[in-house]
């Protein structure tokens, strides 16, 4: 069976999750131009799950066809049900529930929707009721769809809005072949959320000794959450050649290079498209693209 | 009156903790009987999250008129502190407590 | 005893390499402190012997003792993070779904659920080639960086500043604008604010120096590859004079940066150059900045 036709019958996108152990690497860079190279034949969804900083919308100008509001679920005091039995503040572990003496507040950045005060209050005073926490749009352009979550400021849970994202594109998108999701930096909870269900993760790094300990971390993240994975070394040519060795000795496919170039850096600087400029990028990417859907046909599952 | 301080040790000459949330004490001075009282509040510092609302409820629980800090509280803390209407002064950071206290009685530290 | 922070907002802007440089320039009387600790890369630059190790446990995790669990499935139902699967018969807990909320272990009719304190990661204090000390921490996959443990890492620091009379804490402070960083800028003297002029930088300092503000930090910035849009670049020092920060230097676009680190070294013991002569000047204008920031 050729990957095409897996992915045919596969009712969902198939989905490149691009990842970096620490930000900077270039995981933006690699999304929009890989998204937009995309593009150019066919229908593409690339999704900024980077929902405290989303990035990649910098580089297109889209159309906004969705809007719709991010909710959690946090709890409303009831002040009229409410005995103050003292109950709600003990049981939240997050310290979102305070009692100053007849008034119960909420704090609703620290609460992390556990249910916990809602279902234990004895009265059903704080009933678990949606908060707006960020925006979820939709943007399109010719044939790339451009699907971004942003926080408001000072609200924290990042995990939640990712959740709802990915889901808001399973739903909405799932005809289309392709999906890329750019992911939050590092290796804590919002990368997770952002990589469990990848069906391949490319992670990008830089030929340097911060580079390399980085990817060392998400590599690890990666075997823990037992994703197929390659790499993609950004900057190749500045530093040193130990990224290259590491990948060989662990057996890590190297997916490309993209060389190390100014011009590059005042391109991205500038918030414009690079691969249009350079032949040798094109390539890359369509080897890259090539790569990530062979590991379809290798493990259907 | 009742003054809070967020301070590093327990007594006059102890600095003032420029942290609110994870400060290492609560040192309570009262006008009226001229007592200074010390409460340790490595427990709550010691919490992954949400330190700056616990400490708000132990500074309510202890219900002093004015609160005397450093830096100010974070965002959270400083929406259960303005619920309690407490009267806080901030920029006390590099001074013993006997030092902010003498500020604050000149006028001289900033109130937010 | 100062303390300056070191932040950028947006990740790989040099932000690192600039700290690490100002710790050279500081030698013995810098204490240095890495709250980056998502992406803690000052240890490859710094030569730490690890000297000094510790746990560090953050939060909790839900743990089913199977001797006394009745089967009962209380706690898979409540548990809004699916965390809790059945795996041949057995109830468990999956740590990385487990927000450590505590509510299994509170319904659990016969109290079989406990919730253990979750081991984090590991923090440590090292000698280093300044010949003066650096706290670093080490977080597990998957853990959160939390203020706590940032806090944790800038009191070690703190206590050996004063312990050995050192003059300043540098530290390098936390991705992002969340809790970790709120907590690397509580107790500042001053702030260095990284950027770089993209439209990525210049939004994401925009956002950063919000929290500056908050705190009533003296803040400076440090333009990094200056050079590479000179229209942005200039864009950023309208907002520095608007915001009243320190315009410190404007870096050129250097790969020395780059060939530096595969030494091992910073910049200021790599190359005697203009790069290295900026950052000198910055340093020595940072701590005229620091002590001047006398109580208002």
């Amino acid at each position: 069976m050729k990957p095409s036709d897996w992915l045919m019958i596969n009712q969902q996108p198939f989905k490149i999750a691009i990842a970096s152990g620490k930000g900077g690497t270039g995981k933006t860079t690699l999304s929009v131009n890989l998204a937009a190279y995309i593009a150019e034949q066919e229908d593409v969804v690339l999704v900024d799950l980077d929902v405290e900083e989303p990035n990649s919308g910098l580089f297109f100008e889209g159309k906004l066809v969705h809007e719709e509001d991010n909710l959690k679920m946090i709890p409303q005091w009831d002040e009229s049900l409410c005995t103050l039995c003292g109950l709600c503040p003990k049981v939240c572990n997050f310290h979102a529930i305070m009692q100053l003496g007849p008034t119960i507040l909420v704090f609703p950045e620290l609460c992390h929707s556990c249910y916990a005060c809602a279902e234990l209050c004895p009265v059903n005073a704080l009933p678990m009721t949606p908060k707006v926490i960020g925006k979820l749009r939709d943007y399109q352009v010719d044939k790339l769809h451009f699907v971004e979550s942003r926080l408001n400021i000072g609200e924290e849970q990042a995990v939640a809005s990712i959740a709802k994202t990915k889901k808001y594109v399973a739903g909405k998108y799932a005809e289309v072949r392709i999906a890329l999701f750019d992911s939050p930096p590092g290796t804590s909870c919002p990368v997770i959320e952002a990589t469990k269900d990848a069906d391949f993760v490319i992670l990008i790094t830089e030929p340097t000794p911060f580079g390399l300990h980085d990817l060392t971390l998400a590599v690890e993240t990666m075997r823990k959450l037992e994703k197929p994975f390659g790499v993609v070394v950004n900057r190749d040519g500045i530093g040193n050649d130990e990224v290259l060795r590491y990948c060989k000795a662990e057996n890590i496919p190297v997916l490309a290079r993209i060389p190390n170039s100014r011009k590059i850096a005042e391109l991205y600087s500038a918030g414009k498209l690079i691969y249009p400029e350079f032949p040798e990028i094109r390539e890359s990417l369509g080897h890259i693209l090539d790569y990530c859907l062979s590991t379809a046909e290798r493990s259907p599952a | 009156m009742k003054i809070a301080f967020t301070a590093a040790g327990t007594n006059w000459d102890s600095m003032i903790d420029p942290r609110f949330g994870r400060t290492e004490y609560i040192v309570i001075h009262d006008e009226n009987s001229e007592e200074l009282i010390a409460i340790d509040n490595s427990a709550v510092k010691n919490e992954a999250h949400g330190a700056g609302t616990a400490t708000s409820q132990r500074i309510f629980e202890l219900k002093p008129d004015v609160l005397i800090t450093g830096n100010g509280p974070g965002d959270t803390a400083a929406k259960a502190l303005a619920h309690m209407k407490m009267k806080i002064f901030v920029g006390a950071q590099d001074m013993t407590l006997k030092q902010a206290y003498e500020k604050y009685k000149s006028g001289e530290l900033k109130e937010v | 005893m100062k303390e300056i922070v070191i932040i950028s907002g947006k990740g790989g802007t040099g932000k690192t390499s600039i700290t690490a440089s100002f710790a050279v320039l500081g030698g013995t009387n810098v204490v240095l402190a890495d709250c980056d600790v998502d992406a803690a890369d000052m240890h490859l630059l710094m030569q730490p012997d690890f000297g000094n190790e510790h746990d560090f446990y953050s939060g909790e995790l839900a743990y089913i003792d199977q001797s006394n669990c009745t089967r009962c499935g209380l706690c898979r139902q409540i548990c809004r993070f699916d965390a809790i699967s059945v795996i041949d018969g057995e109830y468990v807990v999956a740590p990385i779904d487990c927000e450590g909320c505590g509510y299994c272990a509170r319904v659990c009719p016969t109290k079989t659920i406990i919730n253990k304190k979750l081991l984090a990661g590991k923090w440590y204090i090292s000698n280093i080639k300044t010949g003066s000390q650096m706290v670093h921490a080490r977080l597990e996959t998957g853990a959160d960086n939390s203020g706590k443990l940032v806090a944790k890492v800038k009191d070690e620091a703190k206590a050996i500043a004063l312990g050995k009379r050192k003059d300043y804490i540098l530290v390098d402070g936390s991705p992002g604008v969340g809790c970790p960083v709120v907590s690397s800028l509580s107790g500042a003297n001053f702030v260095v604010l990284v950027t770089e002029p993209s439209v990525s930088g210049l939004h994401d300092l925009k956002r950063v120096h919000q929290l500056v503000k908050k705190f009533n930090i003296r803040a400076g910035c440090i333009i990094n590859k200056a050079d590479i849009n000179p229209g942005l670049s200039n864009d950023i020092k309208l907002f520095l004079e608007k915001e009243n920060i320190a315009h410190l230097a404007d870096l050129p676009y250097n790969e020395d940066f780059t060939m530096a680190m595969t030494q091992g070294e910073t910049i200021v013991e790599y190359r005697q150059g203009t790069l290295t002569a900026l950052i000198k000047e910055s340093w020595e204008k940072i701590k005229v900045l620091t002590n001047q920031n006398k109580i208002k």
